[in-house]
């Protein structure tokens, strides 16, 4: 099997490039920790509403941890709780979330928070609140006849 | 003698009966499909309703279904049973029999799951994620298709079988290797969908079993769901590789490094479903970030495939005297439907393929995770490159298979359709992608999210999808009158299947290519390294089980 | 064009044909394009929290 020498010195290019992109994302998701959210922690859908943290949606500030405040969300058919929540400037979140009946979607349009929500799971996602405004909460995952009404807000405020 | 010779340019028209009968469904499902497409842009417009009742979800659960599943089968499968025939010499009488058996089949589940989707029984898109709980006739229906499908794929092996049998030591035609390379992509593809449908979702809408595990249920799906897009692809890559060089009157740049990039496919278009799930919780980051290398693996046989369709052009055009760095773009016949229509395909493949690899970037895809962006992502690669490269196929296989011909009048005609298309997309897709990265979901009805202002922001690139749309099913109109015409009433005659030479016919393929059990070993290994341990961490790891929901708006 | 090229005419004429230059430049190009989409959508995902 005979190669072109170009098709070679493109291929060289092209696979150099992919390696590139691979080391960028990889140093930055396992050295700086910019990880997609993967939480493995489990939780029983049909009792969620009653387990911590799950029993007081909302912001809670938290003492001897990596992040300051914890955000808590439960989405179920169509909404979340709670439906707007204010956030410090600056203030680093770990946003947790859960669903009590389908697969929702949880995006904070226009930043990367961005996780699926799926019964039995947590999703986790730990971020500094850095640029203020309004931001919408939105499910970006089919759950059925009211899914594009499903929403909540996030206020940044200093 | 001529007759023999004759007879081996043809497809044999018992054969042609059934890829005809294919492509009869396919082109309905593209009809009816077309009109959800448009109907849905302009919902989201939020300048019109649907009415009488209808739902969103129930036109899009019937968009998805009929292109994503119906159409591309259906094509697919017609498509590679015409190729094999024409460049295996015709199929046996029992390869045809169980051709037909597959057809009958898929049909057949077609249908039951197409009811249950008008009844709203199924309003659950055309990914069916659990504990979103549909009919079960939608399930059967689903599994009907699915194991039609082997039926129908098992009668192109059986030819390819047969000869090799009877040319010992001779790599096989390239068309038929390659529809054969696709077809068992697919059933390695298809366990992991078929897995969940039988032994999860069937049971459980039966309600033999109260819960399902979701998460399982989501990798099964995604185990199948991107060796699904390559098995789109794959024929649209053997028209490029095989049949375009002979349309424009070049040759094939090198039979081997096509059977390689196909073998790549094979080997890497598989052990990579977790790039559709980087924001799932419950897999571990490591084995998430392992299928990702895997993805960028599956990049390189494009990088191949693009470097040799552009130097089949550039052979050709200076075999005709073109020079300069460019001169042999202009030479390429423009006004030829069967290349120019596929090349738009082509072209679009460039934005494509970037997006692609972006959405595949690990955590970069939590910028465009189920953004509208996605959306315009596949319109682009499936919606464009890969159907305007069917029915470039169609303008001359049709009219090949029905003895007809592709006349004047329609070769314009399928000029038009592909600008036409070529515009429309532009408009829609290139919208989409816009307003997926300010944040506007997919598979969302128009809403204002309580007259949010980022909400506000979306509405402006919504209508430029609805205009697009538009464009778009004018596009589908015209194919459908071309793709009649074809069939019924163009004048007889006879219209070429084309099927291009090697520019180098001494190198011949080397016969490791057709190593079966080599290369099912190796994609076998490599499945199970990317699958075993995080799938075993799924099982033992898991939630208590989901009940069902059926959350959508019912009759 | 130049008198100079006379001479080399033929040979000229014979590189040109196989020549693939233009597969060279088209498939940077498609490079190139790669490259800037997928570096300004991370810088997109730099810039956001
Ligand atoms: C007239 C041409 C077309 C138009 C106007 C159109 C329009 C659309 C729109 C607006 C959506 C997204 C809806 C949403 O996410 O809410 C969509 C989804 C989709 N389209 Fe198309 N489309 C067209 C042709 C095609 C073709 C030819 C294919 C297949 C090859 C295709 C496959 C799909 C698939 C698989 C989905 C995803 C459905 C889902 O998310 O469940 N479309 N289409
Ligand atoms: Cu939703
Ligand atoms: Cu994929």
């Amino acid at each position: 099997m005979h190669m072109h020498k170009l098709e070679r010195i493109w291929l060289i290019f092209g696979t150099s490039c992919l390696v590139i992109f691979l080391t960028v994302i990889g140093v930055s998701a396992f050295y700086l920790g910019n990880k997609p959210p993967s939480c493995l922690t489990t939780v029983n859908p049909e009792t969620v509403g009653q387990e911590k943290p799950f029993n007081e949606p909302g912001l809670h500030k938290v003492d001897g941890k990596d992040w300051e405040y914890e955000l808590v969300f439960v989405a179920s058919t169509f909404s979340y709780s709670p439906a707007q929540v204010e956030v410090p400037l600056g203030a680093k979140v770990k946003v947790i979330a859960t669903t009590k009946d389908v697969i929702h979607g949880f995006e904070v349009a226009g930043t990367n928070i961005n996780m699926m929500l799926e019964p039995g799971y947590i999703s986790e996602y730990t971020t500094t609140f850095n640029k203020a405004g309004e931001y919408l909460i939105v499910c970006n995952e089919y759950c059925g006849a009211g899914h594009h009404l499903m929403y909540s807000k996030i206020e940044v405020v200093k | 003698m001529v007759t023999s010779t004759a007879a081996k340019v043809k497809v044999d028209p018992r054969d042609a009966k059934l890829s005809m009968a294919h492509f009869f469904v396919a082109f309905s499902a593209l009809a009816l499909g077309g009109l959800m497409g448009l109907l849905q842009t302009l919902v989201r417009s939020g300048k019109w309703e649907l009415p009488w009742g209808i739902d969103y979800y129930q036109i899009l659960t019937v968009h998805g279904v009929l292109m994503g599943l119906v159409l591309t089968t259906f094509f697919i499968m017609g498509f590679q049973y015409a190729a094999v025939s024409r460049t295996t010499g015709g199929h046996s009488n029992a390869a045809r029999r169980t051709g037909w058996i597959g057809f009958w089949v898929m049909l057949v589940g077609t249908l039951m799951a197409a009811t249950m989707v008008l009844l709203k029984e199924a309003s659950v898109l055309y990914t069916f994620y659990a504990p979103l709980k549909a009919h079960w006739i939608f399930y059967l229906g689903l599994t009907f298709v699915i194991v039609g499908s082997w039926i129908d794929g098992a009668a192109q092996i059986m030819t390819y079988a047969r000869w090799r049998r009877n040319n010992p030591g001779k790599p096989s035609p390239l068309l038929s290797f390659m529809a054969v390379i696709n077809t068992v992509m697919w059933i390695i593809a298809t366990l992991g969908v078929a897995a969940t449908v039988l032994f999860q979702l069937l049971p459980w809408s039966l309600g033999l079993v109260p819960t399902v595990n979701v998460l399982v249920s989501r990798t099964l799906f995604w185990y199948f769901g991107h060796p699904l897009v390559y098995f789109w692809l794959l024929p649209a890559y053997m028209c490029w590789y095989a049949i375009i060089p002979k349309i424009i009157g070049g040759k094939i740049f090198s039979d081997s490094l096509a059977r390689l990039s196909f073998i790549l496919f094979l080997l890497f278009s598989i052990p990579v479903g977790f790039h559709h799930q980087l924001t799932e919780p419950g897999i571990d980051p490591a084995w998430k970030f392992f299928q990702v290398i895997l993805t960028f693996m599956v990049v390189i046989p494009s990088l191949m495939t693009a470097f040799s369709l552009f130097a089949t052009f550039e052979r050709y055009g200076r075999s005709k005297g073109a020079r300069g760095l460019f001169g042999w773009f202009k030479v390429l016949p423009w006004g030829d439907a069967r290349f120019i229509v596929p090349f738009i395909g082509m072209a679009a493949f460039i934005p494509a393929g970037a997006g692609g690899i972006i959405n595949a970037s690990n955590q970069m895809d939590q910028v465009v995770h189920n953004t509208i962006w996605i959306t315009g992502h596949f319109h682009l690669t499936a919606a464009t490159s890969v159907v305007l490269t069917f029915f470039g196929i169609s303008y001359w296989l049709v009219p090949h298979l029905t003895g007809r011909k592709l006349t004047k009048a329609m070769n314009k005609l399928a000029i038009i359709q592909g600008w036409v298309w070529f515009i429309g997309m532009a408009f829609m897709s290139g919208a989409m992608h816009f307003q997926g990265l300010l944040g506007g979901p997919r598979r969302s009805a128009f809403s204002t999210y309580g007259g949010s202002e980022q909400a506000a922001e979306w509405i402006p690139y919504q209508i430029a999808q609805a205009v697009g749309g538009t464009i778009l099913f004018l596009g589908i109109i015209l194919v459908l009158i071309i793709f009649v015409n074809l069939a019924f009433f163009a004048p007889k005659g006879e219209e070429e299947f084309p099927v291009a030479e090697a520019e180098n016919l001494e190198e011949k393929a080397p016969m490791v290519f057709e190593n079966w059990k080599l290369w099912l070993g190796i994609a076998a290994a490599l499945i199970l390294f990317a699958y075993t341990i995080p799938f075993i961490d799924i099982i033992q790891n898991a939630p208590p089980g989901s009940k069902g929901f059926q959350t959508w708006s019912k009759w | 064009m130049a008198k100079t090229e006379l001479n080399t005419k033929q040979k000229t004429e014979i590189d040109d044909r196989s020549s693939l230059k233009g597969t060279l430049a088209s498939v940077f190009f498609l490079g190139i394009f790669i490259i800037v989409t997928w570096v300004s959508v991370y810088y997109l995902f730099v810039d956001r929290f």
